[in-house]
């Protein structure tokens, strides 16, 4: 299309450009300032002379961080939930979409099973019966505890369900002929053509599990077994509270002393956190689109 | 006929194999959860259990709703979710429709790149973030506003900018990412409606107005449609991070008001009768809007 470039089009065009540019701004800025902060000297800090661009520049936040113990036990619990929770996410979504996939002539539960698992979108009973069933069901201070509640994403399910429902029929139709089972249609047919969609929904689950704080506070009682997220709350609440639990005495403490405080402590913590999402965030970029779009605008 | 149907079941075998697993976890942990709302109806206590606990019926939501504040919560809940509902189409909207003016996708790209990013950070980390930069003393918003001459603003800790701050911090991380479904939308405009307008003598704002917006107002009818079902979500990730005792009279949600009624208070009873009337009313609004969405868009979740 041609595109006519009149006067007034020219000024919309730069006015545009400025709005966009704005709003751009408004969404890293706050960053940048909380970046720059933990990349800063203490001094400057207090003094209130760090914008966007680190003054005193040293990485003592980050090694004085990367020393503690509370730090990195809350790391660890996060990478072992996060992992597991992605992988029961996976195999379950999987399992789940490929019969729900079927006509109700091939699977003639199809009918009870989808609306089993649309209803807990519909209804959720709220926190505390939750919190209730786990605490029956013994999980407390277990992982399992991260990973079980949650352990089949239904909306993720729906959107590779119709995925698979979208491919050619002809596919299955000529592997059943073939004499292949179901097990072997799945993995060796359908499996292999729903990487873009499969993609999609474990970078859902991994930011998920990544970022979520609050079943970590419900079902872990200590805080030693806080997963990151849960365990920077207790940092953003009371920043102070940290220099009072630092524990590591073999590290030269005095000398951290000198260059942070617990400002830029927890600005170096927040970023830390942010570290994992940032390496997926081109994928996501990517695969979230492709798939909110699968998932939103359909016939 | 009995051999085929003894076939049959044998071909659906394996997939009762398959769906077993998920099955099991969702009747444990969702299911028994929606059981587990009948202690809304008892005096429980956890010793007892679930089965032990003794029936009082509606006492529960008397007393709940007897409750000085509870009518203070729902307020709260209402005004910041339909603040938040409203804002949360129209800014999308309009950034959608800015950008797509853009004709360079390299420029265009770069936009997205840096608006999606607050919408994949975890309200833990935004949080943090918004503690540091609204602080009344040195955070750098309030540096900006001395330095233009206005007095500190106690974002987080005042009672009218508490939840104006909530509203606007939502809108802020989700806009970006929120407009990708109308960008998604706009890119399958027919083009030849603007060559024709064009021929019509339409302007870019005409155009606007008579083709690109009617091109997506289906897709802007179902996002309302589909974010009626929060209506009672005020947002308890954000919110619960950065509220505190000084803003519950504007910024206390049901969400909040039942955990710390359940978990920090331990009123098991009483924190799940105020979670099933957000439950109950939340169904309502979900099962509406889905049927709405169905008949006026054709959407559809399976």
């Amino acid at each position: 299309m041609k595109i006519k470039t009149s006067a007034s089009r020219k000024v919309f065009m730069t006015f545009n450009f400025l709005i966009l540019t704005m709003l751009s701004l408004m969404c890293v800025l706050p960053f940048l300032n909380v970046l720059a902060i933990s990349f800063s000297d203490k001094i400057p800090v207090t003094e209130h002379r760090v914008a966007f661009w680190p003054v005193g520049f040293n990485t003592a936040a980050y090694s004085f961080i990367l020393s503690q113990p509370a730090f990195m036990r809350a790391l660890v619990v996060s990478v072992q939930r996060t992992l597991l929770g992605v992988a029961v996410n996976l195999i379950l979504i999987i399992l789940t979409a490929y019969p729900l996939s079927k006509s109700r002539e091939e699977f003639r539960a199809r009918g009870f099973f989808s609306w089993f698992y649309v209803i807990t979108i519909l209804f959720s009973p709220g926190l505390i019966p939750a919190y209730l069933v786990v605490y029956y069901t013994k999980l407390m201070n277990t992982v399992w505890a991260l990973v079980l509640p949650g352990a089949l994403p239904v909306f993720s399910m729906l959107v590779v369900m119709n995925y698979i429902r979208g491919l050619p029929k002809e596919l299955e139709e000529a592997a059943y002929i073939d004499g292949a089972n179901h097990v072997q249609t799945l993995w060796r047919v359908i499996l292999p053509l729903c990487a873009p969609t499969l993609a999609t929904v474990t970078l859902f689950s991994f930011v998920g599990h990544w970022n979520s704080w609050y079943d970590g506070m419900m079902y872990m009682s200590v805080v030693d077994k806080y997963p990151l997220q849960t365990y920077l709350r207790t940092v953003i609440i009371n920043p102070e509270s940290f220099f009072r639990n630092v524990t590591n005495v073999s590290t030269n403490i005095a000398v951290y002393l000198g260059l942070v405080n617990a400002r830029t402590t927890s600005a170096a913590q927040l970023f830390l956190a942010m570290i994992p999402i940032m390496l997926v965030y081109p994928f996501l970029q990517k695969y979230f689109t492709t798939g909110l779009v699968l998932g939103s605008v359909k016939g | 006929m009995s051999q085929k149907r003894r076939d049959r079941l044998l071909r659906e075998l394996p997939l009762y194999v398959m769906i077993v697993p998920s099955f099991v976890l969702v009747l444990i942990y969702s299911y028994g959860a929606m059981i587990g709302v009948t202690i809304a109806f008892q005096k429980f206590s956890p010793a007892k259990g679930l089965f032990g606990s003794a029936f009082i019926g509606f006492n529960n939501f008397i007393n709940l709703f007897s409750m000085p504040n509870i009518w203070t919560v729902v307020r709260n809940t209402i005004v910041i979710s339909l603040w938040k509902m409203g804002g949360g189409i129209i800014v999308p909207v309009v950034f959608a429709l800015l950008l797509n003016e853009v004709r360079q996708n390299f420029v265009k790209r770069g936009f997205q790149t840096l608006v999606y990013l607050p919408n994949f950070l975890s309200w833990i980390v935004l949080a943090g973030v918004f503690m540091d930069i609204l602080s009344p003393s040195s955070g750098i918003v309030n540096r900006v506003l001395s330095a233009l001459g206005a007095a500190p603003i106690f974002f987080l800790g005042d009672k009218f900018w508490f939840p104006i701050t909530m509203v606007v911090t939502e809108i802020w991380k989700g806009f970006g990412f929120g407009s990708v479904i109308y960008l998604a939308g706009l890119t399958g405009i027919d083009p030849t409606l603007y060559e024709a307008s064009e021929i019509d003598g339409a302007n870019r704002w005409k155009q606007t107005l008579h083709v690109t917006l009617p091109g997506i107002t289906s897709l802007i009818v179902l996002m309302t449609v589909l974010s009626m079902g929060n209506i009672l979500n005020g947002g308890f990730d954000q919110i619960y991070n950065m509220y505190s005792a000084a803003v519950y009279e504007t910024g206390d949600i049901l969400d909040t008001f039942v955990y710390r009624l359940g978990i920090e208070s331990a009123q098991f009873a009483l924190a799940t009768a105020a979670g099933l009337f957000k439950s109950v009313i939340s169904f309502i609004f979900v099962v509406a809007s889905y049927y709405l969405a169905d008949r006026i868009a054709g959407y559809r979740i399976y």
